[in-house]
């Protein structure tokens, strides 16, 4: 060391702090995302990888299957579809959840939750974090879709909208609560942001209708947004029916859903603030 | 900007936290003074984290009040979380992220102005000019403190919080640390509230010492003072006394 450097902090006009606004700290934890994305191949590999995976195995399937089963034949792009749209739900949540658990295991979350940083803006990082990470996984995957089996996602027009945005909705109700379930009980909670959606495929009816449940099953099954967006599709491509009621009643659902995720966020962090867990986030 | 005048930097009263039935700190009060280095010790245990944690907001206290630049914490804090900031070993700035990048998203967050600026100054006050635009993964022990030191000095803090900012460091880095905080503190008024094991540290730095014991506060008072009245030669014989119960040395004369 230098003696110059060991001198005292020269007073100087930059660097005085004035809190800044909240699309600053949004911004700045946007920047802190991409930053990582950026540095890591193997975080940009794992984005693509997956979802092409699954895409090519369920498209190979839905071939195998319209070529022997005059149903199916009609019903052209089902699999794929839904392959493509679970991704969406899946990605999305798992896009939101994976950039919270970052700040997780780089014990960087005492420094947010010390910093001017509101809960509420970190969520809508989080919240647009997934989406471009959802960018970057996904909509290549549409792109072979196209090219492997002929299946356009985009040729669903303004019904994809209406389905990519309830989904969005659920995914990010669902990462919200997730975060705050890790952010009370540490990382011992951390398998829940990748497995908990996995509760919800055979629940929403990714690949069948919903009258292929049992009935007692039934009303579970419609008290989940997705299933309305699964059933759309479903009604889209085999009936060629854009059903926007069911479009309005995911919406609903998903407010509520929305509303309940970040409600119970808000709720767990109070929690862990009491219990001291911001200080552990070990297990 | 420092403290308000009639306002302490730093005020706790009858603070209690309880981790359901076990006390990490047992009604302590203590008011700190602008400008001020103030030393917290303690042996494991004795609730000197869980103090700075609720300085910090990020737990609520079971009863009693803590306020920081006259702002209720947790109630208030982002009335006041700009003009704070803290350093501890127990978080880490992200590895993968350069050391510019990591400041650039502190000062962003804290918005700080002329933040390029800012980074530049600290890049040559903290001999990190050099290191940049490496990974901060990359960085030796020693260089990954000043890292943080910069982190925590980024908004030109009024309230500077540190806990163990020494620890696992070479004597020499630890010294130019030492030196570093002293001119800032000198430069700015800062308050500083530093928690430590290193009784040398906290001798050269302090002005104040609390010591705490099972969450209370066993004694409180300058540094000399404390050696007179304990009729030690350094504040770790005094700290050994504490921990230890075998208490003031008149009173065990008496």
């Amino acid at each position: 060391m230098t003696a110059q450097t060991q001198s005292a902090p020269r007073s100087t006009a930059s660097g005085r702090a004035q809190g800044g606004s909240s699309l600053q700290r949004i911004g700045a934890m946007m920047l802190r995302y991409w930053y990582l994305l950026r540095s890591s191949w193997p975080r940009l590999l794992d984005l693509v990888y997956w979802p092409t995976v699954q895409m090519v195995t369920w498209g190979f399937l839905q071939y195998y299957i319209a070529t022997n089963a005059g149903f199916f034949a009609r019903a052209g792009g089902t699999f794929i579809g839904a392959v493509l749209l679970w991704d969406i739900l899946f990605r999305g949540q798992l896009g939101f959840s994976i950039s919270f658990l970052e700040e997780m295991w780089s014990r960087n979350i005492g420094n947010l939750m010390m910093s001017p940083l509101r809960p509420l803006e970190l969520i809508a990082a989080l919240m647009v974090m997934s989406l471009v990470r959802l960018s970057i996984g996904a909509v290549p995957v549409t792109f072979l879709a196209i090219g492997f089996f002929g299946f356009n996602l985009y040729g669903l027009g303004f019904a994809l909208v209406a389905f990519f945005f309830n989904l969005m909705l659920t995914s990010w109700a669902i990462g919200i609560f997730v975060s705050g379930l890790i952010l009370r009980n540490g990382m011992g909670a951390e398998n829940l942001a990748w497995s908990i959606m996995f509760l919800f495929m055979p629940l929403t009816c990714v690949y069948y209708p919903v009258t292929t449940l049992p009935v007692w099953l039934q009303p579970v099954a419609w008290a989940l947004p997705p299933t309305y967006v699964f059933e759309g599709m479903r009604a889209l491509l085999i009936q060629k029916a854009f059903r926007g009621d069911l479009m309005l009643d995911a919406l609903a659902l998903n407010v509520v859903l929305f509303a309940a995720g970040l409600f119970g966020f808000l709720k767990l962090l109070q929690s862990a603030r009491r219990h001291g867990s911001l200080m552990q986030t070990g297990e | 900007m420092a403290a308000m005048p009639g306002i302490p930097p730093i005020a706790v009263e009858r603070l209690v936290k309880i981790y359901k039935t076990i006390p990490a700190v047992d009604g302590i009060s203590f008011t700190l003074a602008p400008g001020s280095i103030t030393g917290l010790l303690g042996g494991n245990g004795a609730g000197k984290t869980t103090t700075i944690a609720t300085i910090m907001g990020l737990t609520t206290p079971t009863s009693g009040r803590v306020t920081v630049l006259g702002a209720e914490m947790p109630r208030q804090r982002y009335r006041v979380l700009h003009r704070m900031n803290f350093e501890s070993p127990y978080v880490e700035v992200p590895m993968r992220l350069t050391v510019r990048q990591n400041l650039t998203v502190f000062g962003m967050l804290y918005g700080v102005e002329n933040l390029r600026e800012r980074i530049a100054e600290l890049g040559q006050q903290l001999d990190l000019t050099d290191l940049l635009d490496r990974p901060t993964g990359r960085l030796s022990a020693g260089q990954k403190t000043r890292v943080s030191l910069a982190k925590a000095l980024i908004n030109h803090p009024d309230v500077l919080l540190l806990d163990e900012p020494t620890a696992s460091l070479d004597p020499d880095t630890a010294d130019w640390v030492r030196a570093h905080l002293e001119g800032y503190c000198r430069e700015r008024q800062a308050t500083v509230l530093l928690a430590s094991h290193n009784m040398a540290e906290v001798e050269r730095l302090c002005e104040r010492v609390i010591i705490m014991k099972r969450g209370r506060i066993e004694d409180d008072d300058t540094p000399a003072k404390l050696l007179a009245r304990y009729g030690r030669r350094t504040l770790e014989e005094v700290f050994l006394d504490v921990a230890r119960g075998s208490g003031i040395a008149s009173e065990a004369a008496q």
